[in-house]
């Protein structure tokens, strides 16, 4: 091989690019795409966290942080997590503010894994961790989610897939891209199954504060797995600041204290402008959040009835901002619906099977969409399933 | 029951059919529970928030404090509902302060309003004084940006 690929590994190298990725290229030829295929919220970040990063630019703080970062914003995560969820971290080394909470994810399987190490990744989910955990020389190991059980993970399953090579499991609730979300006693019952094994946890809960009509507890709360938990969360989906970068990992100060090494020479600090308006989002902005959650409740049961009306099976999804319909009615495979819905009617939706093998059947669409694009995505697919059933 | 309001509030437009998608009550129940808001007076009208600047329309706004000496039994009330009362009132509140009512006056332009106060308002008796501020531009209206917005600039990014 002569070109410079030939210096990059090979875990890297037969890394398949992301199955979403032509679909973004057939948006760029089309105009007029509605897309309800992007995982973010349509919210522009609340205007007193931007105000807080502008005077903080004005301030003049535009150097690094920390290494964990702000002090005072340790705090308020700290404070915060206790407040919202009655999880207690030390702000002084149990909390590294990270780059979003994709970087804590990458943070926790970094300092784990070696050759050969197994992670269970219920499936589907979030394209990156399975992405993540082959970047860090690990093998993925798939634990299908099933509709019967409303994606939820069911112990037993989950007992039968942890072997002598499985280093740590993650837990994604609530679920991109299916909208589950576990309640406190099934959790209980998959802490019983982990209390019995040796292995870490990584609770990835980036989208605890968007659940609908029950209290969301966190995996943080167990105290029989608290020493062997990651919990991982940030701003992007509560408070609307993707673009920010900002999250946080929190874990038993023994194991924190390593991942911060890596965090140290890889990241140096997450970026400080954005910390200071993470501060504010944390002090002041319980309404704001509450605001667009009732926005989005109010989408999801317009969107999921809309879909329903359609003559497509979905469960009813109680967290984050996806449905997640069952589409093996119309024929079609996941691909060829979002293929033709695209290119018939200009609408984006992501299949399932970008999300892992066991979402074929399935579609995802976001409502964290305007109602008006919502109303007319629904009037778009209906004249697309339409057609389809007349052929 | 309050969440219609909220839509409503936010969109008069929705339909009894969205409203029910949104908010899981039945069709029934929404309707009726929107019959007994227009009834009970808790929904006081429905109306479109427009910016006339983008029209023809000859169109100024202003502000005017007023002074009232308040009367024996009535307070201010009454003397409130005289000056509301006029159509060129769109907004009338009491406030706290160096000051007693915050009159919102429409006209056709800076001489009609300034007919209106000198005319109608500042002989009205008990009124002390006014200070008219005219509305030179307006940004925001109940609670909707009259120009511009912030669009959708989310970008394709795999997750």
């Amino acid at each position: 091989m002569t070109t410079p690929e030939r210096f990059i590994k090979e875990s890297i190298r037969s890394m398949p690019p992301s199955g979403i990725r032509k679909y973004f290229d057939l948006i760029n030829e089309l105009e007029g795409v509605i897309s309800l295929g992007i995982g973010e919220p349509d919210f522009v970040t609340p205007w007193s966290i931007r105000e807080a990063g502008i005077f903080a630019l004005e301030q003049g703080h535009t150097h690094y942080s920390a290494n964990a970062g702000i002090k005072e914003l340790r705090k308020e995560i700290a404070t915060y997590l206790d407040r919202k969820y009655k999880a207690h971290y030390n702000p002084d080394n149990e909390i590294i503010v990270t780059v979003g909470a994709s970087e804590g994810i990458d943070l926790a399987l970094s300092a784990i894994l070696e050759p050969g190490d197994e992670v269970i990744v219920p499936e589907p989910s979030f394209v990156a961790y399975k992405g993540c955990v082959l970047t860090n020389g690990g093998t993925p190991v798939s634990l299908p989610l099933k509709e019967d059980n409303l994606f939820k993970i069911d112990p037993g399953a989950l007992e039968r897939a942890i072997t002598n090579k499985t280093k740590a499991v993650i837990i994604p609730f609530p679920n991109n891209p299916t909208g589950s979300v576990m309640t406190g006693p099934e959790l209980e019952e998959i802490v019983r199954v982990l209390e019995k094994k040796d292995l870490l946890i990584i609770s990835d809960e980036i989208y605890s504060e968007l659940t609908y009509g029950f209290e969301f507890r966190s995996m943080a709360t167990f105290p029989s797995i608290r020493d062997r938990l990651i919990l991982v969360n940030g701003f992007s989906k509560s408070h609307a600041m993707t673009g920010w970068r900002l999250g946080y990992v929190c874990g038993d100060a023994r194991f924190v204290k390593h991942m911060f090494k890596i965090h140290q020479y890889a990241l140096m600090c997450a970026p400080t402008v954005a910390q200071y308006a993470g501060i504010e989002a944390l002090r002041n902005c319980d309404d704001e959040v509450s605001d667009m959650v009732g926005e989005y409740d109010r989408r999801r049961k317009f969107l999921l009835k809309g879909v329903r009306d359609l003559g497509l099976k979905c469960f009813e999804p109680q967290g984050a901002f996806y449905i997640f319909p069952n589409i093996t009615s119309t024929g079609m495979t996941s691909d060829e619906f979002c293929e033709g819905l695209l290119r018939e009617e200009k609408v984006l939706v992501i299949p399932g099977t970008a999300f892992g093998d066991s979402g074929e059947g399935y579609v995802r669409a976001t409502y964290a969409s305007s109602m008006e694009n919502i109303k007319e995505a629904l009037e778009r697919m209906e004249r697309f399933l339409t057609r389809r059933k007349g052929n | 029951m309050r969440e219609i309001l909220e839509i409503l509030e936010k969109n008069s437009k929705a339909t009894t059919g969205e409203i029910t998608a949104m908010t899981g009550y039945s069709e029934a129940e929404v309707a009726d529970a929107i019959a007994e808001f227009e009834k009970n007076g808790t929904i006081r009208g429905y109306k479109a928030v427009i910016n006339w600047d983008k029209t023809d329309r000859d169109f100024v706004t202003a502000l005017i404090e007023v002074k009232l000496t308040p009367q024996r039994d009535k307070g201010f009330d009454r003397m409130a509902a005289r000056i509301y009362k006029y159509p060129q009132v769109r907004a009338c509140y009491l406030m706290s302060g160096s000051y007693d009512l915050t009159v919102i006056v429409e006209g056709a332009g800076l001489k009609e309003v300034a007919m209106f106060v000198s005319e109608k308002l500042s002989v009205i008796d008990g009124v002390l004084s006014t200070a008219t501020h005219f509305v030179l531009k307006k940004y925001k209206d109940g609670n909707i940006l009259l120009e511009g917005k912030e669009d959708d600039d989310r970008e394709a990014i795999v997750l």
